[in-house]
């Protein structure tokens, strides 16, 4: 079924090597309008570590994920990435991370390949993996050329998900990735996560599931009271 | 991969879209058409008056028309998230920004210069005014695009965007319809052109300069 | 006690108490200076030799036309403090400056066709000075209502912030196309509000009119920025403490 579980880290990017932590979260404090989401919250990451926020509905579990990755504000506290502050090193952070939201930041009028190709064009980064193979392994093979509006939702979020494999960025920001995904999607899903830790990558997901990622260490945050 | 080739590729993305919907990229244009029929159904045929109020009257049809389907500039990558996906590249969000509008530029604003001829016929426009008609529009609706956008990124999460939208750039409008309308009729009349002529094409400027920058912090405010 | 908490409203509680000690004293100002300014060019100073009485107008019109242009750039400095300090006590300034700016140029236009009237014979005519007072007032009453329609108050304040700046340099940028439009309509226009030449029994009371009206700006703005603030900082502490009736005797942050 899958081809290879081959990793797709840049070769030049020697992460196996070091074990400083890359992101780091300290004292975050989120709010909306007068409410404190959370406050205080803090974590690092390893290379190869996992973060798995859970929270009720409303707890912040996004605003976390959009707040790490600098779309929601921050009322106090830090995120530094590779030792320095977020703010400082931008270009850097944003090269490095994939963002996928529960909306999952497509287009229903282009086809995968075609929406690939767009999100390429944003980064910075050389692809890892041809699309086509990258199709294959989130479960999307010989669908490339067909419009996301003739897939199912499920469908469309593996569309989403194959950007992880062609852009290999080492930290994942998942926001709620499973919704509409079928068992065999989770499944695929847990196996990137996986791979993308043996390789060395990060990732903080938040998700009521519970993961299966075999003997990966998972940190577990939860928001909320 | 480079900056050049994101603008690229985000402006051929928007481009390939709007082929996709070619009933939606119709709308303005007809819509233009019918404003500037309205105009003689409203007060009456004569062509000496048609004359005399055809610059303002396509300027206003266009106006009109360009303000339609602004809102579409960011709405639907609003919907569908990849504006977040957009802001998060670690290119200049403003030079991405400005993609997005060059390509509703040429999807939208171009279509109406090209039919403005037409229209112009049908309004009695004098013949020597065509050319300043033409340029008017080359120089002026790259600029409603411009001012359009900071309006459409400050209202873009918002759910009632369109009356507030206009409430917001109609105003702006103003010194491009005086202007462009302005020179229009002066070249009806057999005058120069030159002065608002210059004037628009440094508004063009001074809009191509920071505008970008306004869409890009607005964009970032209303995804926060 | 949470530090976080002492840090981020440090500030709109020290500008909340100052706004308070402040605001008296300001509407003293104001009121003194209006009743002398309106005393003194409607009643003391000499009718116009062309006009006659009716050019007392002056008085209530021109400052609030110069009052509504201030205003926009006072929102326009708000604003860069807004976006580049982050400043909450600036957003509350912008926001509470803009209905009165609104108000400014209502009076403005109001006072102004009222002025045309026994000059021109109609209530409104396509003047320079007057249209650009109308867009102006499109424009306070769309800022208004962006504000509005933003649920979430930080980035309010920061839209409100962009659309300030976004005005300050399209404000004249307007007044000149209007100008352009209004010569390339009428020829020469004789615009009634620039006197070249206004004599100083004239002008002293027009200034002091005009020093009434940005006292009282000064005073309505702290008034409704100190509002704006507490609904802002409604859950903090500090609120809690002021808003409770055992407070009222020692309020003294």
């Amino acid at each position: 079924m899958i081809p290879s579980r081959a990793v797709n880290m840049p070769a030049t990017e020697s992460i196996h090597t070091q074990r400083d932590p890359w992101l780091v979260v300290e004292a975050l404090c989120c709010a909306r309008d007068d409410r404190i989401l959370f406050e205080a919250l803090g974590f690092t990451l390893t290379p190869g570590g996992i973060v798995q926020l859970e929270g009720a509905n409303g707890s912040g579990k996004t605003t976390l994920l959009r707040a790490i990755c600098g779309l929601a504000p921050i009322e106090d506290g830090r995120v530094s990435w590779r030792g320095t502050p977020r703010e400082e090193v931008l270009d850097e952070f944003l090269a490095a991370l994939t963002y996928l939201g529960h909306i999952p930041g497509v287009k229903r009028d282009l086809t995968p390949r075609e929406n690939l190709a767009a999100s390429r064009a944003l980064t910075t980064m050389e692809p890892a993996l041809p699309p086509d193979t990258a199709f294959y392994r989130v479960g999307l093979g010989g669908l490339g050329d067909t419009p996301l509006r003739r897939l199912s939702a499920g469908q469309i979020r593996r569309a989403a998900l194959a950007r992880l494999l062609v852009v290999p960025t080492p930290l994942w920001l998942l926001d709620e990735p499973l919704t509409a995904l079928d068992t065999d999607g989770k499944r695929m899903l847990e196996r990137l996560i996986a791979d993308h830790a043996a390789a060395g990558g990060m990732t903080v997901i938040s998700t009521h599931h519970a993961l299966d990622l075999a003997a990966t260490p998972v940190q577990r945050i939860r928001l909320g009271n | 991969m480079g900056l050049g080739r994101a603008f690229r590729a985000m402006l051929g993305r928007d481009i390939r879209l709007a082929v996709r919907q070619r009933g939606e990229l119709a709308q303005p244009l007809v819509f233009f058409a019918a404003v500037a029929t309205l105009f003689p159904l409203a007060l009456g045929p004569e062509p000496e008056l048609l004359e005399r109020i055809a610059p303002g009257i396509i300027w206003v049809a266009a106006l009109l028309s360009a303000l339609l389907p602004m809102d579409r500039m960011f709405r639907p990558d609003y919907e569908d998230g990849t504006l977040e996906q957009m802001l998060l590249s670690p290119h200049p969000a403003s030079v991405l920004a400005l993609a997005k509008v060059v390509a509703h530029w040429l999807v939208t604003g171009v279509p109406v210069i090209l039919l403005a001829p037409l229209v112009a016929l049908f309004l009695q426009l004098p013949m020597q005014a065509l050319p300043a008609l033409l340029a008017t529009l080359a120089l002026g609706t790259p600029l409603l695009s411009l001012i359009g956008a900071i309006g459409v990124a400050l209202t873009v999460g918002l759910r009632s965007g369109g009356p507030l939208l206009a409430l917001l750039l109609l105003p702006l409008y103003v010194p491009v319809l005086i202007f462009a309308a302005g020179a229009v009729d002066r070249a009806a009349a057999g005058l120069p052109i030159a002065g608002p002529i210059y004037l628009l094409a440094a508004m063009l400027v001074l809009a191509l300069t920071l505008a970008p920058m306004a869409i890009a912090a607005s964009l970032r405010i209303s995804l926060s | 006690m949470n530090l976080v908490w002492f840090h981020k409203l440090g500030s709109p509680k020290y500008f909340y108490a100052l706004a308070l000690r402040l605001t008296p004293w300001l509407g003293g100002l104001s009121f003194v200076l209006l009743a002398l300014g309106l005393y003194w060019g409607l009643v003391v100073a000499p009718p116009d030799y062309q006009q006659g009485e009716s050019y007392r107008i002056i008085f209530v019109h021109v400052p609030s036309a110069w009052m509504s242009m201030f205003t926009w750039m006072f929102m326009a400095f708000c604003g860069l403090l807004v976006l580049v300090w982050r400043m909450k006590v600036a957003a509350s300034l912008m926001r509470a400056a803009a209905p009165l700016g609104a108000s400014f140029t209502f009076l403005a236009l109001v006072t102004g066709s009222l002025w045309g009237k026994p000059m021109w014979g109609a209530y409104w005519v396509w003047d320079a000075r007057l249209t650009s007072e109308l867009i102006l007032l499109f424009l306070y009453l769309g800022f208004m209502a962006l504000q509005s329609a933003i649920e979430q108050r930080e980035a309010a304040g920061r839209a409100g912030a962009v659309l300030a700046l976004v005005g300050v340099i399209n404000i004249p940028i307007i007044h000149f196309s209007v100008e352009w439009w209004n010569t390339l309509h009428q020829g020469a226009t004789i615009t009634k509000f620039d006197s070249p030449s206004m004599p100083v029994e004239m002008l002293l009371p027009l200034l002091v009119s005009a020093a009434g009206f940005m006292a009282y700006f000064a005073t309505v703005v702290l008034k409704r920025a100190r509002c704006d603030i507490l609904e802002g900082q409604a859950a903090s502490g500090w609120v809690r403490e002021w808003a409770t009736p055992a407070a009222t005797d020692h309020r003294n942050p």
